[in-house]
């Protein structure tokens, strides 16, 4: 039986997130909560924090969740992930819980804002702690939910209400911070980076992460139509995109050991990714010649390092231009 | 929206049951257009059903049966994902069913 299949079936005709929820249309986050809580076969109990994931899912007294889910705040998803590990934990020896001695799996989603920035504390302490639970980070790159500000994950380059565009700036002048590297060095059993375009990439690391005796981490790509500024229904393709020009590399580090997950056939130029959403627009008219440069370079340089890390041979880079449409690539090693 | 209640008569902790919570009908943000499948062209592979955001891909077990217009909100994400180009976005008022009957040697696994 495919793997989709496999993961319909552990639905048991019940979405975990169902409809009625308020998030936009065709907002990258749902399937990805769908694909995580999906591929996995025990009970599972989520953590959430604020974020346009939770905001937009519970508006009191309605929710959108059938499973055993709790809202926290921005800073402490984590931690509040840690005290019901321990509590269930707890529970489990003493033998008071009311549904047996079941396995569950502790998963948190929290988005780019709740994580790179205002949770990662609590998030560092909860790895360092060595909880058995899995976080998810949804990141669509900005505080889509409160109106589209930048964060630690907005790309450089990007426009946003607190990066603007304008006649002193083009968007916000610093790099992202590299999250999952920051995560690998808690020296956790499973850290992953996916993307929402790539549920079989995503299927299979939630697999191998919750099997993990320990805490895994995994930083998805969400897309996001209103901060991107693109036609919801293009979602997919600007997030493979990003793949396929290296802009948002699919890796695993296993008990320290890197894996690349995916490697593109064919590399499409980072423009082809950038050119797809109005957040980048302003880079291609005259004067973003030089940061649409930076950009390449930038992705060029972090592939390399990538690949060594991965002990994968680094080659020229194959970058076809101008790349008209972007041929669907073959995944390499985990994809099932 | 269910009327606002004194924080006397909520539940403690805030908490809710999915079972009694409202189900707001996002289908109403829906703009003139709605999803049709062409059964003859569909596979049932069901990456509608994985990357609809708004979960109104019903199926049954593994079989594709239909779209809850009560949750779609049209964002089309289910037409651009189809592999075989079996759905199509159609204006509001073409009668859908409300059920499609998918042939038993496609519905397998």
């Amino acid at each position: 039986m495919s793997r989709l299949k496999r993961i319909a079936l552990n639905q048991h005709g019940v979405q975990p997130l169902g409809g009625g929820h308020a998030l936009c249309q065709g907002c990258g986050a749902p399937s990805i909560v769908r694909t995580v809580l999906s591929s996995i076969d025990t009970p599972v109990i989520v953590v959430n924090a604020t974020g346009c994931l939770e905001v937009a899912t519970s508006r009191y007294p309605i929710t959108a969740w059938n499973v055993p889910w709790i809202h926290t705040a921005f800073e402490n998803t984590a931690a509040v992930a840690s005290g019901v590990e321990a509590a269930y934990k707890a529970l489990k020896r003493r033998g008071t819980l009311p549904g047996g001695d079941k396995e569950v799996t502790i998963v948190a989603f929290g988005g780019d804002g709740g994580t790179y920035d205002i949770g990662i504390q609590a998030l560092s302490g909860a790895l360092e702690r060595g909880h058995r639970f899995l976080y998810v980070c949804y990141d669509n790159g900005a505080y889509m939910n409160t109106g589209i500000q930048r964060s630690g994950a907005t790309p450089y380059g990007a426009d946003t209400t607190t990066s603007p565009v304008g006649s002193v700036s083009l968007g916000k002048m610093q790099q992202r911070k590299d999250l999952t590297a920051i995560a690998a060095a808690h020296h956790v059993p499973f850290v992953g980076q996916s993307s929402g375009a790539r549920w079989q990439d995503l299927s299979s690391k939630v697999e191998r992460a919750v099997a993990m005796d320990g805490p895994a981490f995994l930083n998805v790509m969400s897309d996001c139509p209103l901060g991107w500024g693109h036609e919801p229904r293009v979602g997919l393709d600007v997030m493979r995109a990003a793949q396929d020009s290296l802009f948002w590399p699919l890796f695993e580090i296993v008990n320290g050991e890197y894996k690349l997950s995916y490697r593109p056939r064919k590399v499409i130029p980072v423009t082809d990714f950038l050119k797809m959403q109005r957040r980048f627009a302003h880079l291609f008219k005259p004067g973003g010649e030089a940061m649409l440069e930076a950009i390449q370079q930038q992705v060029e340089a972090d592939w390399s390092r990538l690949l060594k890390l991965c002990g994968e041979p680094v080659k020229e880079l194959p970058v076809v231009k101008p790349a008209e449409e972007t041929e669907e690539a073959e995944a390499v090693g985990a994809v099932a | 929206m269910s009327s606002l209640r004194p924080w006397q008569e909520l539940s403690p902790g805030g908490t809710i049951r999915p079972t009694d919570a409202e189900k707001p009908k996002t289908g109403s943000w829906r703009t003139g257009i709605k999803p049709l499948a062409d059964l003859s062209k569909c596979t049932n592979c069901l990456l509608c059903w994985l990357y609809c955001p708004d979960s109104a891909i019903l199926i049954e077990e593994t079989t594709f049966v239909g779209f809850d217009d009560y949750f779609c909100k049209g964002c089309e994400v289910c037409a651009a994902v189809c592999p075989v180009g079996a759905i199509e976005m159609v204006p509001e008022e073409t009668e859908t069913p409300e059920r499609w009957v998918m042939r038993s040697d496609e519905s397998g696994s």
